[in-house]
């Protein structure tokens, strides 16, 4: 019998209220509903996480490594577009 | 007989259907068939250790012979474990393990949510606690009996044949017994009739969801919750229990 790979997903996790899903890893899956049991059971069993997204790999629209000058260094001469002159007020955490 | 004998009696056959349970799901540790499934059963076997070490604990204070949950755990001899016969029988293969775990749960759940509301403080405290882990555990189990079921020709057929198979250890769960009927009088403890209701009708909706055919009623084994196991538990308890015996009062 040919061992058949299971697709593979990809794990984002919300790690409390008010936050935004992180991606937290990978893992097989035979179907989405399995995809969410195993991402519970791989990705959450220390209290990681309030929410849980899984999605197929292969539905990620993925930018290109080649092309990682031509798409993001123009950005970084730029300054002005960063908001680095401000002051972070103490007490916030997630900015 | 009297109430507190019962009671302790009642916990200590909660515990061991945890703690054998347990170690059948520990055999599995890397064997299973994939990554993800291997991280899930160890997880959920360890749910079950969780509970039998609450249980023990509490037993051990019913008892009030300082023994610890290690005592009563790995010290009694096979006639002293009151489990379930279904929850000793081996792994056998992927589904096998499954239908015993399926068939359990369905059961379980039910009487730990009965359990919530019994009168001793103890054992509703920890029923509290085991319920979230079992709902989901179940939740997954029936999820996999679906996939099983209504997979391949071969699963189907293979899942049917577990199923059929276990079938037989089904009837022990609700025949009450004394120690039942005191803790569900005088505790106000699980009503089995009812559950066996809730049972069935929870098993009868995934098995067919999952094209399976529920096995015919038929010749039921019973005397794990007195002591009279099958063949399988000595081999389980000599595993589990060595080093304890080899080396008592070995910790880590």
């Amino acid at each position: 019998m040919s061992k058949q790979e299971w697709p593979l997903y990809e794990v984002f996790i919300r790690t409390k209220s008010g936050l935004s899903h992180r991606h937290a890893g990978s893992l097989h899956a035979a179907d989405d509903q399995m995809a969410l049991d195993n991402a519970r059971d791989t990705y959450t069993r220390r209290s990681e996480g309030v929410s849980l997204w899984v999605v197929r790999s292969n539905s990620i629209i993925a930018s290109d490594p080649a092309e990682t000058s031509a798409f993001f260094e123009p950005a970084e001469d730029k300054i002005y577009r960063h908001p680095t002159f401000y002051e972070i007020p103490d007490g916030v955490e997630n900015l | 007989m009297k109430t507190d004998e019962a009671l302790l009696a009642y916990t200590l056959r909660l515990a061991d259907n945890a703690l054998i349970l347990s170690q059948r799901m520990v055999e599995l540790v890397a064997a299973e068939p994939e990554l993800e499934e291997e991280l899930a059963n160890a997880n959920f076997a360890l749910d079950f250790i969780g509970q039998a070490r609450m249980l023990y604990t509490r037993a051990g204070e019913l008892e009030g012979l300082g023994r610890s949950e290690d005592d009563l755990a790995f010290t009694r001899d096979e006639h002293e474990f009151r489990n379930l016969l279904l929850l000793e029988q081996p792994n056998g293969h992927f589904g096998d393990a499954l239908v015993r775990q399926f068939l359990f749960e369905a059961f379980y759940v039910h009487l730990l949510d009965a359990l919530t509301r019994c009168s001793d403080k103890g054992l509703s405290e920890i029923a509290a606690r085991a319920i979230k882990e079992v709902k989901y555990h179940f939740r997954h189990n029936s999820l996999w009996l679906l996939r099983l079921g209504d997979g391949t020709e071969l699963s189907h057929e293979r899942v049917q044949q577990s199923l059929d198979d276990a079938w037989r250890y089904t009837g022990e769960m609700f025949v009450a017994d004394e120690i039942d009927a005191v803790v569900q009088d005088q505790f106000d403890g699980p009503d089995l009739v009812e559950i066996q209701k809730l049972w069935r009708r929870d098993v009868e909706n995934t098995v067919r969801e999952a094209t399976l055919k529920l096995p015919e009623d038929q010749w039921m084994a019973s005397g794990g919750k007195q002591g009279q196991h099958s063949e399988h538990l000595g081999f389980l308890l000599a595993e589990m229990q060595y080093l304890q015996r080899s080396f008592p009062g070995a910790t880590w």
